[in-house]
């Protein structure tokens, strides 16, 4: 009965540091998004007495003629164009790394895991975008944002594959399957579910990318949601308030996927990293 | 079945990925070693030895990128792996509102490193700044916090782990969920504490767990740009500055060379720490 009492005290001592720590500068942002120009001046946690939320995000839409709009279609043109080419990429790649065993699969093998802890060679990347005309544009970032997943994929789906049995293989070649028929077929049906882990996880990160943007898409034209909320930011100074709406407004997509694929997201950052 | 391996396997699945892979990835890589002896124009290039390195070593500004980075990687890698470990642990435990304290502490991950910035400057706004604000309602001056040289650097590193501890916990709350739980019924059955629990079985059984976080910590402490930038951008004067941010700053100037010897310099680093820390790490494992 003791250890009972104990073990509460010591729960509701952790839920509230865990509160504090992680619930206040969350709810901080939606206090603070809805907050008047005048309330936005003083940066506390008191909800505002006459909260303005659809005013401030309209605000933040119109800015400079409607730039948040073109960001947020950009950005999900490059998170979904890079999540399309990187699963078709990485999980025929994936395929013949797990089932075959040979120098020149070694070879990939070490490629590939020094791409996970290889810093980008950024300038020299933009050369060669340059040289193919592809620096500045949307086709060029989609690309550059899978080469720099695919080392992570690939993995994932390597991983997964060695849970399917080599049997299948062997059944469908008896039954006269060409490889490629074998994989669009029976391969990769069967991986369906890390398939939509990748998704989700590449998703989030791609979205939430800044630094890949603000390297190959300089100028205002191709906007993404992360740079124009970099922009703002120098923009507005100290208007919080139109700062923290923005921010509301950019989280939204990723929220509403953590929300759904909680589970999804976990396990597979959870077998990336252990894999690595 | 060895005609069958190299016909049902084929090679030509690589071909894709390769394309992409060695385009955006591996020829910049090799490129960049060439590069970071030039001065380069992105048109032009002229061959200067190892200027650009010799630059990097000596200008004051640039060489505390190295510093700072290292502080940096060692600040937010350490702190991650003891407070994950510490929820992971605590959060195995059978306590009522376990699956919420883990979304909870998860959840700053799916925030983008900007909105994470721009919060956590308005929190550390020297006068108007929340956490100022509770300081001083409970009588300590509260410090700039990023204003001061001496702990801006600290500040950021903080702000680092409040964002990416959600991520090292739960790869140890998969590792310790790995543990065969005989082991735990063993030491009950000799009157261990709940103490001698996390001493001698959930801390040693961990160890693969304990790798992957500080390789994945320490990489991603190193390689830090998003989160400097958009809440110092390398201030007060250059004491917060960072390879990466360095890197970025020489490119903005035009200074393409010095940009790609940065890279090249980072290169190295990662390789000189992380290849040893690796083999160390899983050496460790093996002993064990």
């Amino acid at each position: 009965m003791k250890r009972r009492g104990i073990r509460i005290v010591v729960e509701s001592i952790a839920v509230f540091f865990a509160l504090v720590i992680f619930g206040i500068p969350l709810s901080y942002v939606v206090t603070n998004a809805g907050k008047t120009p005048a309330e936005a001046a003083t940066m506390t946690i008191q909800p505002s007495t006459t909260p303005q939320y659809v005013q401030n995000f309209s605000v933040v839409i119109k800015e400079y003629d409607y730039t948040l709009l073109r960001a947020f279609l950009n950005s999900f043109i490059i998170t979904v164009f890079s999540i399309l080419v990187l699963i078709a990429v990485s999980s025929m790649a994936g395929f013949v790394m797990e089932r075959r065993k040979s120098r020149t699969v070694s070879w990939v093998n070490f490629l590939v895991l020094a791409g996970l802890m290889v810093p980008p060679a950024v300038v020299p990347t933009i050369w060669i975008l340059k040289l193919i005309g592809l620096y500045k544009t949307l086709t060029g970032l989609v690309l550059v944002e899978a080469a720099l997943s695919f080392p992570f994929s690939v993995l994932l789906y390597r991983g997964y594959l060695g849970a399917i049995p080599r049997e299948l293989d062997e059944a469908s070649f008896v039954d006269g399957c060409s490889s490629f028929r074998l994989f669009i077929d029976v391969i990769f049906p069967l991986m369906k579910p890390v398939t939509a882990t990748i998704a989700v996880i590449t998703a989030i990160t791609i979205f939430n990318d800044f630094v890949n943007p603000l390297y190959f898409l300089p100028g205002s034209k191709n906007v993404t949601v992360q740079l124009t909320l970099y922009n703002f930011m120098s923009m507005y100074l100290t208007k919080w308030n139109l700062l923290f709406a923005d921010i509301l407004l950019i989280s939204i997509p990723p929220l509403i996927f953590f929300i759904i694929f909680n589970k999804k997201i976990v396990s597979g950052m959870v077998a990336g990293a252990v894999k690595a | 079945m060895t005609t069958g391996t190299s016909k049902l396997y084929s090679y030509r699945f690589f071909i894709p990925a390769g394309i992409i892979y060695l385009l955006f990835f591996i020829a910049p890589t090799f490129l960049s070693f060439f590069f970071s002896l030039t001065i380069w124009t992105l048109s032009d290039w002229k061959f200067t030895g190892l200027d650009n390195f010799k630059i990097f070593m000596t200008e004051p500004s640039l060489v505390i990128g190295f510093k700072n980075s290292l502080i940096y990687a060692v600040l937010t890698c350490g702190l991650k792996v003891v407070f994950g470990f510490l929820l992971a642990a605590f959060l195995t435990t059978d306590i009522k509102t376990r699956g919420f304290l883990r979304s909870l502490i998860y959840f700053p991950n799916i925030l983008s490193t900007i909105a994470v910035g721009i919060i956590f400057s308005s929190l550390m706004h020297p006068s108007q700044g929340l956490i100022n604000l509770v300081l001083k309602a409970a009588g300590i001056p509260g410090p700039d916090w990023l204003g001061d040289p001496k702990i801006a650097l600290l500040s950021v590193a903080l702000v680092d782990v409040w964002k990416g501890v959600g991520i090292a916990m739960t790869i140890f709350i998969a590792g310790i969920q790995a543990i065969p739980p005989h082991y735990y019924e063993a030491i009950m059955i000799d009157g261990g504490s709940a103490f001698h629990k996390l001493r001698y079985i959930t801390f040693p059984l961990s160890r693969s767990s304990f790798n992957s976080v500080i390789m994945l910590a320490f990489i991603g402490g190193i390689r830090t740009f998003d989160l400097i930038w958009v809440m110092t951008k390398g201030g007060p004067g250059f004491t917060t500055d960072l390879i990466a941010s360095i890197i970025y700053k020489q490119f903005q100037g035009g200074f393409y060379g010095i940009a790609t010897a940065g890279n090249v310099l980072l290169f190295i680093l990662i390789s000189i720490i992380a290849i040893p820390l690796y083999k160390q790490l899983t050496r460790v494992e093996v002993n064990l």
